[in-house]
């Protein structure tokens, strides 16, 4: 579904890999290796080169703001422009069920954004970037701040949404979570991305 | 018509004890700017009295290529002092470039037009109308860009993280960098605004003062300062939304990204 070739910028070394519908894939590697350079340049967030295609499609051909809501990005620090949370959902009604499903009331939707904890931010802004309904998930550390209540609900979160077909890059430090969640491991070393296949048996999703 | 109180040397001498008084000031009380303020008083006489004399002689000669290049060398050392008033600049040309060129269009544009529809010199470029009206709108102009552009880029450096959020979820650059955008023109605006909700009450602005010590009637006065704030407020409006909205489209690109890789590195303080 998403085939990357030779993706590169002034940091990144070129970097291949190809993710399959339904597919998550794990990233890890030392901090300031690169995982959050590779997650950006595949959303096109920084200048970069190198072919990248989505179900045949070449990125090129598709606008920047079209190609990010079939590719989403999850950052580790995510942003938000207003002052409240509902102001940062399109319909908030339509947000309701995955809100409720993280553990939130409904009022969440007056709270004020400087009240947020750390964790309570990154499963907003999960639940935000999934209202989209992108193709491809590129998430970033989404489960660094949370309580292991929270971090069961956010895992099987997402393993519905890849088991209807939701393609998942998942950046982790955490070993366990890796294997949980991800079909095979992308190592990220000095700029450099390689496949880890030695100590994952090949599971086909 | 001269109807005005001419100064001799001596009387100018006299007034600037004050300075001296200043400098006298800073040394008792170890502010250390007492160099800088002699330097700064020395520079203003020495500019001032250069600028008397190339004024002198642009207004004996009235020629359109004279005044035409007295004009240029202001819009351009106005670019410069606005360029320096950046705490991030814009990489390269573009820096020194947006400003100076949305500068010169705005007052130039706006210079222009007074002297065809309000003020009517014969001949229309006579310096001693072009010079001072370009001086005042262009003085204007450059703090309005200045202030607009040094705005736009430290808040689209702070502001990265809700600028590029924006832009994940699918806005395009243009919808992304909005709140950033107006906020620069406000703050391009508000001096602008201040002055003239309180020109008259809290200040008398220092042309129509000028022309009343001058020996013109304060009701004429008066005219002339209302024309050159409308001015003003045209000027600095049309440069500051062009500058902005030039430096949005170099901070972005085409395929809708926040390129703050083009700005220079910060100053170092």
């Amino acid at each position: 579904m998403l085939q990357v070739r030779d993706l590169r910028t002034n940091m990144l070394k070129p970097a291949s890999l190809s993710l399959s519908a339904g597919e998550c894939i794990a990233v890890r590697g030392p901090s300031g290796a690169g995982k959050t350079l590779l997650l950006r340049a595949i959303a096109d967030l920084d200048p970069n080169e190198g072919l990248v295609t989505l179900n045949g499609r070449d990125r090129s051909t598709i606008e920047g703001p079209e190609w990010r809501r079939l590719v989403g990005y999850l950052p580790a620090e995510p942003g938000w422009w207003a002052n409240t949370v509902g102001e940062h959902f399109g319909e908030w009604t339509e947000a309701l069920a995955l809100v409720r499903h993280l553990g939130f009331p409904e009022e969440t939707k007056a709270w004020p954004i400087t009240r947020l904890s750390t964790g309570e931010r990154l499963r907003l802004a999960l639940i935000r970037a999934l209202m989209v309904r992108p193709k491809v998930l590129l998430l970033d550390e989404p489960t660094a701040a949370l309580d292991a209540a929270s971090v069961a609900a956010v895992e099987s979160l997402i393993a519905t949404r890849i088991g209807a077909g939701l393609a998942v890059l998942w950046v982790t430090h955490d070993a366990d979570q890796a294997k949980r969640v991800a079909h095979r491991l992308l190592m990220v070393e000095a700029g450099q991305v390689r496949e880890e296949v030695s100590e994952w048996p090949a599971i086909s999703p | 018509m001269a109807s005005y109180i001419a100064l001799n040397y001596w009387e100018l001498a006299a007034a600037s004890v004050f300075v001296f008084m200043n400098a006298g000031l800073s040394v008792i009380f170890s502010l250390r700017v007492h160099r800088s303020l002699l330097v700064a008083a020395i520079r203003m006489v020495v500019q001032l009295a250069l600028v008397g004399l190339v004024l002198t002689t642009l207004f004996s000669v009235v020629s359109p290529v004279w005044t035409g290049l007295a004009a240029l060398g202001m819009v351009l050392f106005a670019g410069r002092e606005a360029t320096q008033r950046q705490e991030r600049r814009l990489s390269g040309w573009w820096s020194y470039g947006l400003g100076t060129g949305c500068m010169m269009m705005a007052s130039v544009l706006v210079t222009v037009f007074a002297l065809l529809t309000a003020v009517r010199p014969n001949p229309w470029y006579d310096p001693r109308y072009a010079i001072p009206l370009l001086g005042m709108i262009l003085g204007n102009c450059m703090t309005g860009i200045a202030l607009g552009l040094d705005t736009l880029t430290t808040s689209l450096v702070s502001r990265r993280a809700s600028v590029e959020a924006q832009l994940m979820l699918g806005a395009t650059r243009r919808d992304a960098a909005a709140p950033v955008m107006r906020e620069a023109l406000r703050s391009a605006l508000m001096p602008t605004i201040n002055s003239m909700a309180v020109t008259g009450v809290v200040s008398l602005p220092g042309m129509m003062t000028g022309q009343i010590l001058g020996g013109v009637p304060p009701a004429e006065a008066v005219k002339y300062q209302i024309l050159v704030m409308f001015l003003i407020a045209g000027g600095t409006g049309l440069g500051a939304v062009t500058a902005v909205l030039g430096g949005v489209y170099r901070l972005t690109d085409g395929r809708h990204r926040l390129r703050l890789d083009r700005l220079t590195a910060p100053k170092a303080s």
